[in-house]
């Protein structure tokens, strides 16, 4: 009797201890990939069953509730706008122009015909208001030695239910992220890699994204330049700037 | 003997009358029966072929592993010149490309702005150059307002979305999607028609165009998701089907080359092939039913007749007659009452099965909600075989019955019959 109560407070204890640890390194996490606000020029490399597409943006974003993307090459796409305000979505499209508000099960579909969908692009909450997490084990990616963590939804508003998470001991930056359905299914997986340090935040500047429901071999999303923490003015976050 | 006894069924009514008409329903229900399954599956099968799988479809080897997803990357590339090579190489058939996609039909407002949007299943068809799709997939008929796409730019979209949003006729609606390149989709259409197919799985969202609006706006250049093959005579021929198929596949398709086109067969898309299994299995089992369920209520009447007719027979014995003279007498008047009751019953079914034809049963509040492809109306097929297929259970049901009934004659026993008979 005796050695069973140890064991389970044993068991309670560290079982305490790794949620206390796991939330400490989600923590590091955020404060490394979220910021205030900032400016990202990026180029998104599109590997489809025949050919691949560079498509480069410029986007401006102020926490995880407000963003705005240009697309500034290829000409197909050159002037498209999208801006994400809340919950909202609206994209401009200069060819018809038009501003078409996205919504429900389209925002579940492939942005560009990448890896991404619109969904992923809008979600940019921090993990730890999203997810519960626990460390799971250790491994080494590339060399690196990470925590493996596994992160349960706690919100309901989720695209992702749960996600197998392998973050930089070092650097407190993701290197690897399965991300599961409901069901257990796993819907995609994320490489991050060139991390650097971009003023006093280490950051990955190169992910791969791998839809596991398409065919295809991946998109690769490339920071170009970042900026944290600037000056973005306010009327940037307007639909009115899309026509501009 | 034939004349005497023809003599004899018309002559005594009580003896014929009830067995007529037992044949007669028999046989009527049965051709009924048959041309309205027949109809029923003839009509699904002739829509789906219609609309979605041709008698052949080619599309390539990878967009038909995931034919469901309609990925367009996937799509045909240089279909001019693979149509020209079908026309040549199969000269009975017609060729015609489509592309099917899924997008976001978008209504905007006075600023352009989204006022009113809903999914749409689109389908791009050849308009302007082949009025013979305009009538395989029965757009005429089906508009409900406008007309036809004239010149590019224009397309039908479904009354119900219509009628929903208050979309009218010359306004514009933006369809949003993704090209064959995934760029995004954007091609605003005039709205020219309404329309509505009586198809709850096309009136929910669809909008029709011209293929070369579609080919531009996807990026298409010169391709299509899919080229469909028609007889040109209309029918369906499994033979020639298979012929076909396996000379353009062992042509055409390779299979370490994902993106080489591959011909599929009718029954070989959407399960249709157990669906056609299922017909033919049906028919013949509904025949063997009635068989089998006449020849239980004629041997019931027969054996009714026999005893009505018992003291009649034992005269005949006592006169003389043999019992195999009386029993074979029997089976032929089975036959005659068979043949009889079987002409009546094929020309009374034969009548229904046309009105049925003409008319048809509409089954389309009951199908609201189902999302397979399926007719709204349902109606009979007269076929060939129904001419000839009523007399199978007439006559074998009734000489059956009989048959068995009369074996009762070899049983009396000459040494009884005075006192049978209470003479």
């Amino acid at each position: 009797m005796k050695n069973i109560l140890i064991s389970l407070f044993t068991f309670l204890f560290l079982g305490s201890l790794s949620a206390q640890n796991a939330n400490k390194i989600i923590e590091k996490v955020d404060a490394n990939m979220s910021s205030k606000n900032r400016i990202v020029e990026s180029s998104m490399i599109i590997h489809g069953k025949r050919n691949s597409r560079t498509i480069t943006s410029l986007s401006y974003s102020v926490g995880d509730k407000k963003s705005f993307t240009e697309y500034l090459s290829p000409a197909r796409e050159r002037g498209t706008k999208m801006l994400k305000l809340e919950d909202k979505l609206w994209i401009y499209s200069p060819s018809t122009d038009r501003i078409i508000q996205i919504s429900g099960h389209m925002l579940r579909q492939s942005l560009m015909g990448s890896d991404l969908s619109y969904e992923d692009m809008m979600d940019d909450r921090k993990l730890t208001e999203v997810y519960t997490a626990k460390v799971v084990g250790e491994e080494n990616i590339d060399g690196r030695k990470c925590y493996i963590l596994e992160l349960k939804a706690k919100v309901v508003d989720v695209a992702y239910y749960s996600q197998k998470i392998w973050i930089d001991q070092e650097y407190f930056v993701p290197l690897k992220e399965d991300l599961f359905a409901k069901s257990g299914k796993l819907l995609k997986q994320t490489t991050f890699s060139n991390v650097k340090k971009v003023q006093g935040r280490w950051y990955p500047t190169k992910m791969v994204y791998k839809d596991m429901l398409k065919q295809g071999n991946g998109t690769e999303f490339i920071v170009n330049s970042m900026k944290f923490n600037q000056e973005i003015q306010e009327y940037i976050f307007t639909k009115a700037a899309l026509k501009q | 003997m034939i004349k005497f006894l023809l003599k004899g069924i018309l002559r005594d009514r009580s003896r014929s009358l009830l067995p007529i008409i037992v044949v007669s329903i028999g046989v009527f229900l049965t051709i009924v029966m048959s041309a309205w399954m027949k109809g029923i599956f003839t009509d699904m099968i002739d829509m789906n072929a219609n609309f979605t799988t041709g008698h052949v479809k080619i599309m390539t080897r990878a967009y038909a592993e995931n034919s469901n997803q309609m990925p367009l990357d996937l799509a045909l590339l240089g279909i001019d010149e693979l149509k020209q090579n079908l026309e040549k190489d199969y000269p009975d058939m017609e060729w015609v490309s489509r592309i099917n996609f899924g997008g976001l039909l978008d209504v905007p407002d006075k600023n352009g702005e989204t006022r009113a949007q809903g999914p749409a299943a689109c389908k791009a068809i050849d308009f302007f150059h082949n009025p013979k799709e305009i009538e395989r997939m029965n757009i005429s008929k089906s508009l409900v307002k406008g007309s036809i796409p004239k010149k590019p730019g224009e397309a039908i979209i479904s009354d119900e979305f219509a009628e929903k949003f208050g979309v009218k006729l010359g306004e514009d609606v933006t369809l949003f999607g993704s090209t064959m390149n995934g760029s995004m989709l954007f091609k605003t259409f005039t709205v020219c028609g309404t329309i509505r197919f009586g198809m709850t799985m096309l009136d929910r969202g669809a909008i029709l165009m011209d293929i070369s609006d579609a080919q531009l706006a996807l990026d298409m250049e010169n391709g299509s998701t899919e080229i469909l093959g028609y007889f040109n005579d209309g029918n369906y021929d499994k033979l020639k089907v298979e012929e076909v198929t396996n000379t353009f596949n062992s042509k055409y398709s390779k299979e370490n080359d994902e993106f080489s086109p591959q011909m599929h067969k009718l029954e070989e898309q959407s399960g249709l092939g157990d669906y056609l299994a299922m017909a033919d299995g049906m028919i013949g089992m509904m025949i063997t039913f009635f068989v089998i369920a006449m020849s239980i209520v004629l041997w019931n009447t027969g054996l009714l007749g026999g005893l009505r007719r018992y003291t009649e027979y034992g005269i005949r014995l006592a006169l003389g007659e043999e019992k195999k003279h009386i029993y074979k007498t029997m089976i032929y008047e089975a036959i005659l009452i068979g043949i009889i009751g079987s002409v009546l019953g094929t020309i009374l079914g034969l009548g229904m099965a046309y009105y049925l034809q003409e008319v048809g049963l509409d089954f389309s509040e009951m199908t609201k909600n189902i999302s397979m492809m399926m007719p709204p109306i349902y109606r009979a097929t007269i076929f060939p075989d129904l001419f000839y297929i009523g007399f199978i259970p007439g006559l074998i049901a009734m000489v059956s019955g009989n048959a068995l009934a009369g074996l009762t004659i070899y049983k009396r026993k000459t040494s009884q019959l005075f006192k049978e008979l209470e003479v």
